[in-house]
This record gives C-alpha cells, structure tokens and sequence, in this order.
C-alpha cells in the first residue's frame, strides 16, 4: 500500500506531526472532517502514550479493507518497546492512569475509534491498533 | 510557536495561530501567569479557533492555566471550540472546568464585562 506511512515518536512535536499526517490521509482517503478530527485526536493520545510511557516508538499509518465485506477504512498502529501495560484491564478503565496524565487515554480512543486492539507484553512493550470505517 | 498576547483594556488576548506543542502550550501557560501580574489583568481570553485537536494534555494545560489566572486574580475565558473539535473531546470523555468558554471574542468579552460589573456592584 503506497499510503502507508510511518512516523517515528521521540518528542512532544513528532505527536503533532503524526497526528496532522493521520488527518491528511483520513482527508484523503475522503472521512468527513469530524472523523478526520477524530482520528487526529485517537493518534495524539496513542503518541503521547508512546512519549509518555515509552520515551520512544512509532505510528503507522495506512488506508485499510475489511477481511469479510471488503470495507474501506484507515488505521493506525502505534508501537513501542516500552515497558508495556501491566495490567490492560485496568488500563481500559475511565480514570486510570500510571502517569500524569488524566487516564482517558485508551477508554477514549476506543470511543473515538470503530476498533481497537491493544497487545502489551511487561518488559517488551505496546502495540495498539486502531481502525475507522466509511459509514 | 509562540502564541501572541494582546493587551486590551483590563483583558489579555492570547490568538493561537497554528497547532501548538506541549511545550508551546506549557510557555502560554508561563506566560499568561507572568503578565496577569504585569498588566494587572482582570480576564484572559485564549482563542482556540485554528485547533483541530484539543486532546487530553491540551484540556489539562488549559484548566491548570485556569486554575493558576484565577490566583492571580483573573478569569479565563476559552473560545472558538470548533463543534468537531467539541465531539472528538466529549467522546474521549474531557471536560473543560476551571475555564469559562464563550462562543466568539465578541461574547466573550461582554461576558467579561458582565462579570466585572456583577464583581464589582458599587462601580
């Protein structure tokens, strides 16, 4: 996929590149503007995370069909090798937060999003996939 | 990006011009809180309208400036929240407390006057 683009996290201005990319190729692949805002505002949270958390990682972004009825979506993988979510249910809970910040980020996102798929393994770090879909 | 501060009357106007970082933000913050003093200002007014992402670092920058004006003595007034940029951070579950949020600068700054006059009922 030629739309596929990844942006190295490290610093709080790659959470601002990454998240007017991901609403550049949301624009493009044509999602209203309140989904690309959306979107944006899923990948801000999912950079900060990785900045947050894990000093550094990535953002993947790219255009997306659905396995079963060939639906076009975008999604976005942000990874790292942090040191991972000890315990995801926890983390998946309104108000929760190991750092100082507000402990919306994940719950949020979810909402935010149509799916969302995080994997964290203690010690080797956090993948997180989100997608969103043409309505 | 450094956000610029207009002195107007008893109000101090801060007008984002473009997407801001954490660190940019935390210097409006620092900046606002410096020149609340300086210029004896009774209202801030942060014009968010270029923002298309207001996301959980920037609504907790916002009511900690809130928070920080209102021991310096003034309000904080936040406007021109866009209605996508509104439903983005409703969903992500965000509210903006410590702040007072007005439409445009023009209600804004009468909701300013209002307040100071209601503060101030012997004037």
């Amino acid at each position: 996929m030629n739309d596929e683009v990844t942006i190295p996290i490290g610093s709080d201005q790659d959470i601002v590149t990454a998240r007017q990319r991901g609403r550049a190729l949301a624009a493009k692949l044509g999602f209203s503007s309140t989904d690309q805002i959306a979107i944006a505002t899923a990948i801000s949270e999912l950079s900060r995370n990785i900045v947050e958390y894990a000093k550094k990682g990535e953002i993947v972004l790219g255009p997306v069909k659905g396995h079963d009825n060939g639906q076009a979506g975008i999604q976005v993988v942000a990874r790292d090798k942090g040191p991972g979510i000890p315990d995801i249910g926890l983390a998946m809970k309104d108000g929760y937060s190991t750092s100082r910040s507000l402990g919306l980020g994940l719950p949020g996102t979810r909402r935010l999003m149509d799916d969302f798929e995080v994997v964290s393994e203690s010690g080797k770090g956090t993948t997180v996939i989100i997608r969103k879909w043409f309505r | 990006m450094e956000v610029p501060i207009l002195k107007q009357g008893n109000y101090l106007i801060a007008s984002i011009q473009a997407a801001l970082s954490d660190a940019d933000l935390l210097r409006l913050r620092d900046d606002l809180a410096q020149r609340v003093g300086r210029f004896r200002s009774k209202g801030v007014i942060i014009d968010v309208t270029v923002l298309d992402v207001m996301d959980s670092f920037a609504v907790r920058t916002l009511r900690s400036i809130g928070q920080i004006l209102k021991m310096r003595g003034a309000e904080t007034v936040i406007v021109g929240i866009q209605p996508e940029v509104a439903f983005a951070m409703v969903q992500l579950g965000l509210s903006l407390t410590d702040v007072w949020t007005a439409l445009d600068l023009e209600e804004a700054l009468s909701f300013l006057d209002r307040l100071a006059k209601a503060g101030h009922p012997d004037e």
